[in-house]
């Protein structure tokens, strides 16, 4: 075999031309096997205590995620988050948060093949995401730093705005829904793609 | 000039340009700018439809939304059925004809794009007239995030249809400043050609934008042409306008009657005179500037017949001046012609009798019974209304403090109160939301005289003698007679609801527009009481109608409903699987070679996992983490068998119940650790199961220490099924020892699988020796490519989910869901030792000990051999005691609920719920097939491998 074949595959991979053909003002791009932690713990607990000071980062509040490091944080519910680091983190952070967690009670599941993640920017993307989500993306309301759960078109999403205006989001997306999303989005995009669409 | 009706120095359209139409068959031309209707009138088309039940030709009444008779068949260039004349662009290439109440839909798909838009405001400003646009113009000035909707393709209202002045030049001037300058307000969305057809909670607001109907053939294909907009606004403004009221009487359905603000805006938008010679019926002042227009334009008027003794003395000479008869205290009382108006009958009325009739020669009938604020909106916001009775219309009253009406639409009716309105909307809006708006200088409106009170008349006494109404249409396009209203009240009917449903008026798709509030005038004159009291029907929306593909958007074809894919799923679509829709999952149902029936393929399938090596993607069933010290506490509540007392690499089969005792799901449970837990639902429970433990874990038990996590989708799982799987096992995970003792039944190992770290559990769903290869759903490929590699030598088959079916049925292991039906328990299932008897409690627990859950002639699930073995027996086919079916009501003993051929067996069995049916095993029962009757032998649901000799290799 001369052909080194992948071994892995993102929900996402067969979609790569489709997304780098969508018309100028929509950049997609898939973001892969990121690692994903869900953590459940009490907010101010002494276990939260504990997993801040391991990670060196605060615990977003609702609606918010914090996007700075490597390791990001974004909030899912008022006892839960979703830790986002680089490819390939998982069992270190895995075993490093437990240990720090010790003999409180508090929870670390990894989750990094449930959901793939897409990095979108451009002047067009909050018209796109505006044909299917209800949420208000215009900047003073969903400044940068949110994160929305929530669904775009018919599939349940976290939406997370990483720069201004909603000109770059990510969207995280359960693997099972993701062609779904991606046909969403490609369909989405025809009126900007011009008459040859 | 081949439009002899054009009025030269009017209307917003262009004349240099000629446009071809087609109608019923013959060919004309318009310009754009025109509507259908405009176009026809223009080419002296009145009459464009039969009426729907006494075939009654129908002329175009209006010239907006509230049309109640010129519905139209689009042709070309796509079929469209049901729409106004009224409100339909003209473009090059039309070709509709006039319908009878009733479309067709193409038999041909809609190719074109339909959408959606979200948007969001703080003012949603609903209509572009004078009041809208003063609203948006103050709104704008303040700084706010605003939406206009407008129905029309420009901004202007009313003002596009009346040769009004404003600061002494042509008020469409000020129309034109203002759209410049919200234009160029980056937080102002303007949207033309949109109509708002319903009003939701919270401020959110549906409108329809048709955005490329307008442009026929020439339609870019990628723009779509419709797009719903879902509108949410902290604060909305209602400046929709009014609709002019007919009054009833004697044949006042004549194509040639029109209402006289309509006639003025085909004057003023289009160029278009309605008629030669008029007759004008009021019973207000409105017609008169109207009247002088429409004269000064060159329609010859002979008479203005107004209601009202008194008429005020600035219209009478301004009447007498261009030679128009003005006839106070009259009336129309009827119209003759040869289909189309010839004569209108006028005849003196006072103290509700009429004088003598005579007749008026005329082609064109103006008519104003006064105007109905356009209030459907705003009621539908749950906005309240009082009946005026100085204007005969209902009007808004309360209304939420996030919706406002301005304008016309509250009963404003002249051209400075409608702009102040507006503007005093939006302060109030803006204040509302806690901003202040500056003020607003608004231009003058020429003075005019004080309005004289209009006369509140909804019909006209009929001259003819008997039926009463009989010739006096309230709803022009529901062909419901003031006869029709009075035989309700004469039913007994007294709700204006009841009396809409009786007779079907304001049912059509113009909403009662014309037809509402003349009904409750009728309705409460016939029953001596007062409108005020009676009221009017509830506005519901769409306010206008509304295409279902519209509705639709994108979510139709691949686009419908998602499709949820596992990470195999390329692979099962490269080898010709054929898919089973199960939830919004695609799942292979089986793998047909070439040639080969589903029957063939399915029992090809179940002989390899029998009798060789077969595998099957089971990634969709869900999984769910239970994690925290409190894990097997929980868990011993929820299911009915212990699962505390699991050992860490062991796995147990559970059966979670409702309080009720019957069977909820079923799955798998393995102890990943001490304080972790890791359980299976059925694919179609997944949801439905996390948020049932999350129910009980939230309320009834919050303070359990224990954490539920979904992780469905973070796993690929392969069951690897048959007597070779070990085989196949030990050549990808050369790390892992398989043998029986090492690796026994009911346990799991982490282990490396093709190089990649997996989670291995001996369970089976088959009776066969069966592993299940877990891996993170992006090995999922990998891994299954390299079993599939490593099985070639032992001829591995991959199957579905019709297999799956087959191979567990054999073994009687139910589906919950399709074996049960809410309303078997374990114990039905013959599975009383999934039950625990030690536990003190969970849930279902105490259920299980009602005399009912403990009858012996509960139902049972059983085997069924059928006597002729080739016979298949369908699933739901019910079942009897006798050879011969009885008279009804025959007595049925229960279902078949699954039903297979079997290569195991080499003969068709089903599982079936059978009353007392544990007793009855031994015994021959029937199944009604085709006409006949089936014997079947009812047997032990377990018909394979009754000993379980299989499952350890």
């Amino acid at each position: 075999m001369t052909v080194e074949t992948p071994t892995r595959y993102s929900p996402l991979s067969a979609w790569q031309d489709a997304l780098a053909r969508l018309p100028t003002g929509v950049q997609v791009r898939e973001l892969p096997f990121l690692t994903q932690l869900n953590l459940r713990l009490q907010p101010g607990s002494a276990a939260a205590q504990a997993v801040e000071a391991a990670l060196g980062l605060t615990l977003p509040g609702p609606l918010r995620a914090g996007m700075s490091g490597d390791v990001k944080l974004l909030w899912m519910g008022p006892d839960e988050w979703l830790l986002v680091a680089p490819e390939g983190r998982q069992h270190d952070l895995v075993a490093q948060l437990r240990s720090a967690i010790g003999d409180e009670f508090a929870t670390v599941t990894d989750v990094s093949a449930q959901r793939t993640t897409l990095a979108l920017s451009g002047h067009l993307v909050r018209e796109v995401l505006a044909q299917g989500c209800a949420i208000d993306l215009d900047p003073r309301v969903t400044p940068v730093g949110s994160c929305l759960t929530t669904v775009l078109a018919q599939a349940p999403i976290t939406l997370v705005v990483r720069g201004d205006a909603a000109s770059s989001v990510w969207l995280l997306v359960r693997s099972s829904f993701a062609s779904y999303l991606a046909t969403w989005l490609v369909d989405a995009c025809t009126e900007y793609r011009g008459g040859t669409g | 000039m081949n439009s002899p009706f054009r009025a030269r120095g009017h209307g917003h359209i262009d004349r240099d340009t000629t446009l071809s139409f087609t109608f019923d068959g013959t060919a004309y031309t318009g310009h754009p700018g025109d509507t259908l209707a405009s176009a026809l009138l223009a080419n002296g088309v009145h009459q464009v439809a039969r009426s729907i039940k006494y075939g009654r030709p129908r002329g175009v009444l209006a010239a907006g939304a509230e049309e109640p008779n010129a519905l139209v068949q689009i042709e070309v260039p796509f079929p469209e059925p049901m729409l106004t004349a009224t409100t339909v662009e003209l473009y090059e290439g039309l070709v509709a004809r006039g319908l009878s109440g009733q479309g067709r839909l193409s038999s041909r798909p809609d190719t074109a794009r339909y959408d959606t838009m979200h948007a969001h405001c703080d003012i949603l400003v609903v209509g572009a007239g004078p009041a809208g646009l003063a609203a948006t113009l103050a709104a704008a000035r303040a700084g706010a995030r605003v939406v206009l909707v407008d129905e029309l393709p420009r901004p202007g209202g009313s003002l596009l249809g009346t040769r009004e002045l404003l600061d002494g030049v042509p008020a469409t001037a000020w129309v034109s400043d203002v759209a410049a300058e919200i234009a160029a307000c980056s937080d102002v969305r303007v949207l033309q050609r949109t109509t708002a057809f319903g009003c939701y909670d919270d401020g959110l607001v549906l409108a329809l934008e048709k955005r490329t109907d307008h442009l026929g053939a020439a339609a870019p294909a990628h723009i779509s042409r419709q797009r719903i907009w879902r509108i949410r606004a902290k604060q909305v403004v209602f400046a929709t306008g009014a609709y002019e009221r007919p009054v009833a009487f004697d044949d006042n359905d004549r194509p040639g009657v029109m209402l006289a603000g309509s006639a003025r805006a085909y004057l003023n938008r289009f160029g278009v005179l309605s008629g030669r010679q008029a007759v004008v019926f009021t019973t207000n002042d409105s017609v008169y500037p109207a009247a002088l227009e429409l004269a000064d334009a060159g329609l010859r008027t002979a008479a203005v017949i107004d209601a009202r003794e008194e008429v005020p003395a600035y219209w009478r000479t301004a009447c007498d001046e261009r030679g128009i008869d003005v006839r106070a205290g009259h009336v129309v009382t009827g119209t003759s012609g040869i289909e189309r108006l010839s004569r209108a009958h006028v005849a003196a009325f006072s103290h509700g009798r009429l004088g003598d009739r005579q007749g008026i020669d005329c082609d064109l009938l103006l008519v104003s019974g006064g105007w109905n604020p356009a209030v459907a909106l705003f009621s539908q916001a749950r906005g309240t209304l009082d009946y005026d009775a100085g204007i005969g219309a209902f009007v808004p009253a309360q209304a939420p403090g996030n919706v406002r009406t301005a304008g016309a639409a509250s009963g404003t009716f002249t051209l400075t109160g409608c702009l102040a309105d507006g503007a005093d909307a939006a302060r109030r809006a803006l204040s509302a939301i806690g901003r202040t708006g500056r003020t607003v200088a608004l231009p003058a409106a020429a003075p005019l005289p004080d309005a004289a009170p209009g006369r509140v008349l909804w019909r006209v006494p009929s001259p003819r003698d008997s039926p009463d109404g009989s010739h006096q249409f309230v709803d022009l396009q529901r062909d419901a007679l003031v006869a029709d209203v009075l035989r309700a009240t004469g039913a007994g009917l007294r709700s204006v609801e009841h009396v809409k449903r009786y007779t079907t008026i304001g049912t059509a798709h113009d909403q009662g527009r014309t037809s509402g509030v003349m009904a409750s005038g009728i309705v409460a004159e016939a029953l001596g009481m007062d409108v005020a009291e009676l009221g009017t029907t509830r506005f519901r929306p769409p306010a206008v109608p509304v295409a279902f593909a519209a509705l639709a958007g994108r979510n139709r074809g691949e686009l419908f409903d998602p499709v949820r894919v596992t990470a195999l799923h390329p692979w099962h679509v490269e080898h010709g699987a054929l898919f089973e829709d199960v939830g919004q999952w695609k799942r292979p149902w089986y793998y047909p070679q070439a040639g080969e029936t589903m029957d063939e393929a399915v029992l090809r399938e179940c002989r390899a996992a029998r009798t060789g090596v077969a595998l099957m993607d089971g990634s969709t069933l869900g999984k769910i983490n239970v994690q925290g010290p409190d894990a097997g506490v929980l868990l011993d509540r929820l299911y009915t068998n212990m699962m505390s007392t699991l050992k860490v690499g062991r796995v147990r089969y559970g059966v979670m119940c409702g309080i009720d005792g019957m069977a909820l799901d079923d799955g798998t449970v393995i102890r990943v650790a001490e304080q972790e837990f890791l359980l299976t639902t059925t694919t179609g429970n997944a949801a439905r199961i996390l948020e049932w433990m999350e129910e009980w874990l939230q309320t009834e038990w919050p303070g359990l220490r224990v954490h539920l996590t979904s992780v469905t989708e973070h796993w690929a799982t392969i069951p690897l099924v048959g007597p070779r799987s070990r085989d196949v096992l030990a050549v990808v995970a050369p790390g892992l020892d398989v043998d029986n003792d090492a690796f026994p039944f009911m346990s799991w190992r982490d282990a490396t699988v093709a190089g990649i770290p997996a989670r291995v559990c001996r369970i089976s769903f088959s009776g066969e020796l069966a592993y299940e290869i877990n891996v993170p759903a992006w090995d999922g490929i990998t891994v299954w490519k390299a079993l599939y590699a490593a099985g070639s030598a032992y001829g591995i088959t991959p199957y579905g989910t019709e297999t799956m079916h087959v191979l567990r049925a054999e073994k009687a292991y139910p589906i919950i869901g399709q074996d049960t039906d809410g309303t078997i328990t374990p114990q039905d299932l013959g599975m009383s030792w999934v039950v625990s008897k030690k536990k003190p409690d969970f849930i279902g627990k105490r259920s299980f000990s009602r005399e009912e859950n403990r009858r012996g002639d509960r139902k049972q699930l059983v085997g069924l051999l059928p006597a002729d073995e080739q016979v298949l027996l369908p699933e739901g086919a019910q079942i009897i005691a006798t050879s011969s079916i009885p008279a009804p009501p025959v007595p049925m003993l229960g279902h078949v609920t699954s039903s297979y051929r079997s290569d195991a067996l080499q003969r068709t069995f089903a599982l079936a719920l059978v009353r007392s049916g544990t007793r009855r095993i031994g015994e021959t029962l029937y199944v009604p097939l085709d006409g006949r009757t089936v014997p079947v032998t009812v047997t032990e649901p377990v018909l394979f491998d009754k000993e379980g000799t299989r499952r350890d290799g």
